[in-house]
């Protein structure tokens, strides 16, 4: 039943029991969440009681016999790091999946924790060109930040232009339940950027079993801790689709007969979830990682599991919305935030864009009156028909996210919109900014 | 001799040890694994098998290691140099810790204990003293931190023998205490205390009867935490319990602020080790760091040093109140705390609570508030624990167990809400939900009234009462639309308005309007109500928020002004002019 084989390898044949996800056999000197290969697929230990080992297999266990042979690798989880990963995709095994090998040091994923007191604050503006985000809810590096939106809305086109204008020395995309169509668009996106290079994917599409998808952000960001902190460069994150991350968590979990906690996700969501999102950090010597996710939802609920344990642990959440007076798809001013703006903004940026920001979403917000107004019926002032202007021209020319401009165009854009339906009182900014960015009629 | 024990089973951070030794509930043991020792909690006991939560990742353990049982529970080293560390859950300086990735089994110690400190002594010898008998006193930052009589001396001793002034390290003896059967007992500025035992080293725990002041006007004004009170505010994420509790922290009138984070985001702990060391004491002048300390466990570390990371904090928080200081400690966010506590009641197969949570979750909550309080020291000095906690529920929603559980016994309740939170009404504490037990005490309101004015606590009934009436004339508006209501209805939502941006919204990012004192609070409370108790007298109901706005623009300015300079008297003349328009309009009519 077990011999030793020259690389000190332990290989077992016989297993005493087996569900869909799961086997447990006899075996004595594992090590918890060791790896084995359970004929032929790989399995992690997920609990040891007394000689009684049992494996998680990641791919399954369609077809696996109970003399099925398993052999121990004795070390958990791990990815071999050097400059090779760049320009290259891994499976959810960090194995490149045009085959090949990598060289590099090995090293287990899923490592553990910056010391919070050797953390940096995060202070270095992220431009991405997209008003929606740059001027109402600038992301900065460190920071981990999702799209919540729905399965429908263009999240993968958007994270994949974030990306590319982010000006990141490295972009890690770990697709979770990718579909195989949206692998290839971001290969492709990648690709004609010319910014292959500077690219490294660990890939689970929807062909590939869900299990296996719980490897894929430890591998992403094992590979983005050794840019960051070897190399200090500064590395994007982009984790897609997190809902589906969480669902194969769901499935585990239950496997092992866990008791669930609300929306059948396992009771340590939070923690799990966690653990990903606070890899995301800015290093004393310049290198940093900086976390885009995607969370999709469902019917736009935020009070589902996913969204509402991610919202406490995120640094904001931006949304998407499809603007049917422009027929675009826009960032939604108002549900979307990003928590680590007033870093940044006035301060890396111009002086007066928190003020502009702020007068700009308030007139949206008097717009947004208007049109509730307009549709009970009531007679609309001449204010509501300026602000209902206004905001057809703040949705087109800054929410769209097809907007690609400089920091400074989308002040300028601002103050364009401004003096065209208001006057400098009812925008209500500080006198000395109206004096020096107000054009025509300024006074 | 310290009973061994050997792994025998392995389900993520629990464990289970067959031992032939004794072992005990809580008792702590360390796991050899490999070069490292991981620290870990007894927490059920069957048979000879224990169950054990482990502190740190078990990631490659082995069943057969070897496990160390330490004869005591999880406990805290209290003696000077606490403040302004910044501890992990377990009470490791992390400042001591090498390199930027926490290592597994890595245990600093929290005291510097190579640091002298200036003893003076405080009792004599002869003196008769007890466990928290104040015998000297070292500085530290500015606090007279007192070197007491350990907490777990039982019954009455003798001072023997106590050391002259002069330059001591923390562990060497002081004083000689003896007990009444004759035997010596050294003491050193140094002690050990388990984290779950409360320290009752006080000779009574009243009702509390006065009221911490907080600068905060919608709490402070409208629903005041008691010094040595309880309090909670539950929020769904983006309504602001962080900002307000940092606020909190800066502001707040105590002599010392603990804060426990606790599951949260890393980088706000981060932004207080960045912040506070450059931010002013608005009180004492120092540094706010002197004053605070901080207690990380981030949402990334440890989950079982989660739980731990909370009774950590309120023991220092005792240890300091046993001094006679005024401490405020903050817990961001229990809702952490309460899921680590599931996920290990889930692994050791419990049968559940509601939500997954385990059944004695309400007791355990219950326990814990009732660790905070105002207390009569033996030589009877006064101390007290303020404690406000955070409470994270899931989607927002109010009836899940951790907010209920609070709810019975946090006296306080902040209330954030999600809709004033959206119309950046901050802080976003809901002024009709939220209430404070307090302002029913007969004493308290006593207190209120003979230190802020005689007819305090009236006037801030009758704020509440026009605020809840705004609410309701609101929702007619609404309804019936603008001219569908009588004027009346307008002018009533617009008084509430009125006190909504005077008293209820104020700028935690401003340097004045962030803390607001009593005596400024009193005024502003006092003429905003002078003008809800006015008559107003408007053509159409178009009138009334215009010249609202107004009124509220002139209030919002003296809230941005250096109370009683020039500025304020001039904005307070602004509002006497646009309040003479309307008196002029009443006669003309």
């Amino acid at each position: 039943m077990e011999k030793e084989t020259k690389a000190f390898q332990r290989i077992y044949t016989k297993l005493y029991q087996l569900t869909k996800a799961t086997v447990t056999l006899q075996a004595k000197g594992v090590g918890y969440d060791e790896l084995a290969i359970v004929d032929g697929r790989l399995a992690q230990v997920v609990k040891i009681m007394g000689d009684m080992v049992t494996l998680q297999i990641f791919g399954g266990t369609e077809g696996i016999a109970t003399n099925a042979e398993v052999i121990f690798a004795g070390k958990s989880p791990t990815l071999k790091v050097s400059d090779d990963l760049a320009g290259r995709f891994f499976n959810a095994y960090g194995e490149p999946m045009e085959g090949g090998e990598i060289m590099g040091e090995e090293r287990e994923i899923g490592g553990p924790s910056v010391n919070p007191v050797r953390r940096k604050q995060p202070s270095e503006f992220i431009p991405t060109g997209i008003a929606g985000i740059d001027l109402n809810n600038a992301l900065v590096t460190g920071q981990k930040i999702p799209f919540f939106a729905d399965p429908d809305q263009p999240f993968n086109q958007v994270m994949a232009m974030v990306a590319l204008r982010a000006k990141a020395d490295k972009i890690i995309l770990a697709g979770m339940g990718l579909t195989r169509d949206d692998y290839l668009y971001f290969k492709n996106v990648f690709d004609n950027a010319g910014a292959l290079d500077r690219i490294v994917g660990f890939i689970n599409t929807t062909e590939d079993p869900p299990v296996e998808r719980l490897l894929v952000p430890d591998m992403a960001l094992t590979a983005a801790e050794y840019f960051a902190d070897e190399k200090n460069e500064k590395v994007l994150v982009l984790l897609t689709d997190m809902t589906l991350y969480s669902d194969a968590l769901s499935i585990v979990s239950n496997r092992m007969d866990q008791i669930p906690s609300k929306d059948s996700m396992p009771g340590s969501l939070y923690s799990d979830l966690a653990r990903l999102y606070e890899k995301a950090v800015q290093f004393p010597d310049g290198g940093s990682i900086t976390i885009i996710a995607v969370t999709t939802l469902s019917g736009g609920d935020i009070t589902h599991a996913v969204p509402d344990n991610t919202g406490y642990i995120t640094e904001g959440q931006l949304f998407l919305r499809k603007d049917s007076d422009i027929g675009k798809v826009i960032v939604d001013p108002f549900r979307s935030l990003s928590r680590l703006k007033q870093l940044v903004i006035g301060k890396k940026t111009r002086e007066d864009h928190p003020q502009v920001m702020n007068a700009a979403v308030r007139l949206y917000a008097d717009a947004a009156n208007a049109k509730t107004k307009q549709e009970n019926g009531f007679d609309l002032t001449d204010y509501d028909e300026r602000s209902l202007e206004f905001a057809k021209g703040y949705s087109e020319k800054l929410l769209a996210i097809d907007v690609n401009i400089e920091t400074d165009a989308m002040l300028e854009t601002a103050y364009d919109l401004f003096e065209k339906h208001f006057t400098p009182a009812e925008v209500g900014i500080r006198q000395e900014f109206v004096e020096k960015y107000w054009k025509k009629n300024g006074k | 001799m310290n009973t061994i024990g050997n792994v025998t089973g392995i389900i993520a951070n629990l464990v289970v040890v067959e031992t032939e030794g004794t072992t005990a509930q809580n008792e702590i043991c360390f796991i050899k694994h490999g070069d490292t020792r991981l620290m870990a909690e007894v927490i059920k006991v069957v048979g000879n098998k224990s169950y054990i939560q482990v502190f740190e990742s078990t990631r490659g353990l082995k069943v057969g290691t070897e496990v160390e049982f330490m004869g005591h529970m999880l406990e805290v080293t209290l003696g000077p140099g606490i403040l302004s560390k910044n501890f992990d859950g377990l009470q490791n300086d992390l400042n001591k810790m090498d390199g930027v990735f926490l290592k597994r089994g890595q245990y600093t110690d929290p005291l510097d204990m190579d640091k002298e400190f200036d003893f003076k002594g405080l009792a004599k010898k002869g003196d008769k003293v007890v466990a928290g008998s104040w015998l000297g006193e070292v500085k530290e930052n500015w606090i007279p931190h007192k070197i007491m009589v350990p907490f777990t001396f039982k019954g009455e001793y003798t001072l023997k023998s106590i050391k002259e002034d002069g330059s001591y390290k923390p562990a060497e003896t002081i004083a000689v205490l003896t007990d009444n059967d004759g035997r010596e007992h050294e003491v050193t500025m140094v002690q050990k205390w388990p984290v779950k035992v409360p320290i009752k080293a006080y000779k009574h725990k009243p009702r509390p009867f006065k009221i911490l002041e907080t600068g905060i006007r919608v709490m402070d004004t409208l629903n005041p935490i008691a010094e040595g009170g309880t309090g909670f505010i539950p929020g769904p994420f983006g309504s602001g319990k962080t900002v307000l509790q940092h606020n909190l922290s800066k502001n707040a009138e105590a002599d010392l602020v603990v804060i426990a984070a606790c599951g949260e985001r890393a980088n706000e702990v981060v932004e207080i080790f960045t912040e506070f060391p450059e931010l002013d004491d608005p009180r004492s002048g120092r540094k706010l760091m002197e004053r605070t300390t901080i207690i990380a466990n981030t949402s990334n570390m440890p989950v079982a040093a989660r739980e731990a990371s909370v009774y950590t904090a309120m023991t220092i928080s005792e240890y300091y109140r046993a001094m006679g200081l005024k401490v405020l400690l903050l817990a961001d966010s229990t809702s952490r705390w309460a899921q680590a506590l599931r996920e290990m009641s889930n692994r050791m197969e419990e049968l559940p609570g509601p939500d997954g949570f385990p059944m004695d979750l309400s007791a355990i909550i219950a326990n814990f508030y009732a660790r905070a309080g105002f207390v009569y020291l033996p030589n009877d000095e006064t101390g007290s624990i303020t404690f406000i906690g955070t409470v994270s529920p899931a989607g927002g929603n109010l009836k899940e167990p951790v907010t209920e559980s609070t709810k019975k016994v946090a006296r306080c309740f902040y209330a954030l809400s999600q809709d004033r939170a959206d119309s950046k009404r901050y802080p976003a504490i809901d002024p009709i939900d939220s209430y404070s037990k307090y302002l029913e005490y007969p004493e308290i309101a006593e207190y209120l009234n003979k230190t802020i004015a005689e007819n305090w606590t009236e006037s801030v009934f009758k704020a509440k009462d026009i605020l809840l009436r705004g609410k309701e004339a609101y929702e007619q508006i609404n309804i019936l639309g603008d001219d569908g209501v009588p004027l009346n209805y307008h002018i009533r939502y617009w008084k509430s308005e009125l006190i909504d941006f005077a008293i209820l919204q104020q700028d935690a990012f401003d340097k004045i309007d962030a803390s607001s004192s009593l005596e400024r609070q009193n005024f502003m409370l006092q003429r905003t109500l002078e003008i809800t108790d006015m008559e107003f007298d408007f053509e159409s109901f178009e009138d009334v928020g215009p010249y609202f706005k107004r009124l509220i623009n002139a209030l919002k300015q003296m809230n941005y002004s250096e109370y009683d300079s020039d500025q304020f008297e001039n904005n307070k003349k602004e509002l006497e002019s646009i309040l003479k328009e309307q008196e002029k309009e009443a006669v003309t009519q």
